[in-house]
């Protein structure tokens, strides 16, 4: 069970071409710079664009596949789509709006769909509501319910937080990992925001200029050191791994993963708990030897795995492999060769930081 | 005020028209004004000059052609006279069908605003929650649009109601036939009947005003997004 898009769709100054197989299940977030093409994907996926070639396939179902001259209209196809803006019919509330796709998906659900999503995006106390009685964030959690409610096979999100001040995202943002963890549709996302990948992504698709870059697990594809797919600042690796235990005097927790156990600030987290760190690459320093006269606290043995050049001359990227995590790490490139760092040689990664995504 | 058997009459026939003419032009506007909010087709610009046209034309030349085109010799008098309807000049029927015409911008202009300030969103959305074109259309364009065609029946009716050259080119003025209000005024003037004059252009008057007045508040209703503001800053 996968999704397989092959599309192709070309404009006087802009052509999508893509070729891609996703897994059924989590988040596929879609990630790239405005106008690379993430949201003419979407709309391809769902049919909303006319010229679009190529082929669709969502589990066993076929939406489309030109060579065989199938294409089903944007109405017949299993989709759920969110859109940037929540696009409320204003002359329904929001009963009304939820109610629209429910009388209309194809096989006849019970109330029980609609309480479901009712409940998973907690917009029961806005039934009787007008679209503009709404916050931001309400009403784009009554356009995921209400895009939930025709229980699609895939679901598509265009941006659904990209109109919403932060406050405003802060009210979405966990619904939309419940709607992970809870229910068994994939999604596709789209989003430009690195605070958004790291916190919903389960597998990364990178798209420039109309085309994939990188595709893969998210973890791996952060990582990848020829082609650091976050650029800058927010370079980085993405971390998943179970609360261990707790050091209640030093409000610190450890946390536990493929290859190590890093300490992280104490936010309240419970031993067992599954949690995802960002460990940016400007955090992460290395040493020949375990240092024990240095204040940072999270030592991991590595080794190194790729050195590449950064951006700027001075900087280096460094892929270090602890057991089968991968970090990044920025130092001067003076520093690695101080060093005599190569790749195969054997170091430690000291982590400066750790950022708690969730 | 002294309103005759005759003027009540013509106030009936007037009603009469201007009611037929709103609801086929509104069932014919609304697919042209769909189209042209909707089409990049080269066709758009010359096929929206033609709908304006009766804007620009002298209500005489559009009575003109008409009349010509509805006359025995005319395609459309062909047609009717085949199809066993005899020629529709100085009928009712004719009369209606010049309303139409004449009166074609007005309905297809505000329901072309409506469409387009709609924009292609709330129909994409209704598609993604399964509803086809046509379901679409008249669950989700159809309401959302109300306004526009609130105002597009309005200004139809009123336009239909004021109409004097048309009518006069190719109604005559034939009692119970095609003699409306307007010309039974103009009858009233060229008899020296000034007091009749009087009550039924006062009727106009009132009916002009109270049709702007009621459009004004239609417009100055407060509108949804002044509401959303409020709302969002409360």
């Amino acid at each position: 069970m996968s999704i397989h898009l092959q599309l192709g769709l070309a404009r006087a100054d802009f052509e999508v071409s893509v070729d891609v197989q996703l897994p059924a299940h989590g988040i596929s977030v879609i990630y790239g710079p405005s106008g690379c093409g993430k949201t003419t994907l979407l709309r391809c996926v769902a049919g909303l664009e006319p010229s679009a070639r190529g082929r669709v396939q969502v589990g066993h179902e076929v939406w489309q596949d030109d060579a065989q001259g199938v294409r089903l209209p944007t109405h017949q196809r299993a989709v759920g789509y969110v859109f940037q803006e929540a696009s409320l019919f204003d002359h329904l509330d929001v009963a009304g709006n939820l109610a629209y796709g429910l009388q209309r998906s194809r096989n006849h659900v019970s109330d029980a769909v609609l309480q479901q999503a009712i409940e998973l995006l907690g917009i029961g106390h806005v039934l009787q509501h007008r679209s503009h009685e709404l916050s931001g964030g309400e009403r784009q959690r009554v356009a995921i319910a209400r895009a939930l409610v025709t229980q699609p096979r895939l679901l598509l999100l265009d941006e659904p937080l990209a109109a919403l001040d932060h406050a405003r995202k802060q009210d979405v943002l966990p619904w939309l990992e419940k709607l992970r963890d809870d229910l068994n549709i994939p999604m596709l996302y789209v989003t430009h925001a690195v605070d958004e990948v790291a916190r919903l992504a389960d597998t990364l698709v990178v798209m420039h200029a109309g085309r994939i870059e990188a595709n893969g697990p998210v973890a791996e594809v952060l990582t990848q050191a020829d082609l650091p797919v976050v650029v800058g600042e927010d370079a980085g690796a993405l971390l998943t791994g179970v609360v261990l235990r707790i050091d209640a005097p030093w409000h610190l927790a450890q946390v536990g993963f493929a290859g190590g156990a890093l300490w992280v600030r104490d936010s309240g987290l419970a031993v067992g708990q599954t949690v995802r760190l960002r460990v940016l690459a400007r955090d992460v320093s290395v040493t020949l030897a375990a240092a024990t006269d240095t204040s940072i606290q999270n030592h991991l043995p590595c080794v190194v795995d790729a050195i590449t050049p950064d951006a700027h001359p001075s900087q280096t990227l460094l892929r270090l492999r602890c057991g089968d995590t991968v970090l990044l790490s920025r130092v001067t490139a003076r520093g690695v060769h101080a060093l005599g760092l190569h790749v195969g040689m054997a170091a430690w990664a000291q982590v400066k930081s750790v950022a708690l995504v969730k | 005020m002294h309103l005759s058997a005759e003027d009540f009459q013509a106030i009936v026939l007037t009603l009469q028209l201007a009611s037929v003419t709103t609801v086929l032009l509104l069932l014919l506007a609304t697919p042209v004004a769909w189209w042209l909010a909707h089409t990049r087709s080269a066709w758009r610009s010359p096929v929206a000059s033609l709908v304006a046209l009766p804007l620009v034309l002298p209500p005489t030349v559009l009575g003109f052609y008409l009349l010509v085109a509805l006359g025995p010799h005319g395609p459309i008098g062909e047609f009717t006279q085949w199809a066993g309807w005899g020629t529709l000049a100085f009928s009712f029927w004719g009369l209606v069908l010049g309303s139409v015409v004449y009166s074609l911008p007005f309905a297809v202009q505000p329901l072309v605003n409506a469409f387009e300030a709609m924009g292609p969103r709330p129909m994409e959305v209704a598609a993604t929650l399964r509803a086809n074109t046509w379901d679409a259309f008249f669950t989700v364009a159809v309401p959302l649009a109300k306004p526009g065609f609130v105002m597009a029946a309005m200004l139809s009716f009123a336009h239909t109601v004021g109409e004097f050259g048309v009518v006069l080119m190719i109604g005559g003025n034939i009692p119970d036939q095609t003699r409306v209000v307007s010309t039974q005024i103009y009858g009233h003037v060229e008899a020296m009947e000034y007091a009749q004059a009087h009550g039924l252009a006062g009727v106009m008057l009132v009916f002009s005003f109270v049709v702007l007045l009621g459009l004004s508040w239609f417009n100055r209703r407060p509108n949804r997004h002044a509401h959303r503001h409020q709302k969002a800053g409360a």
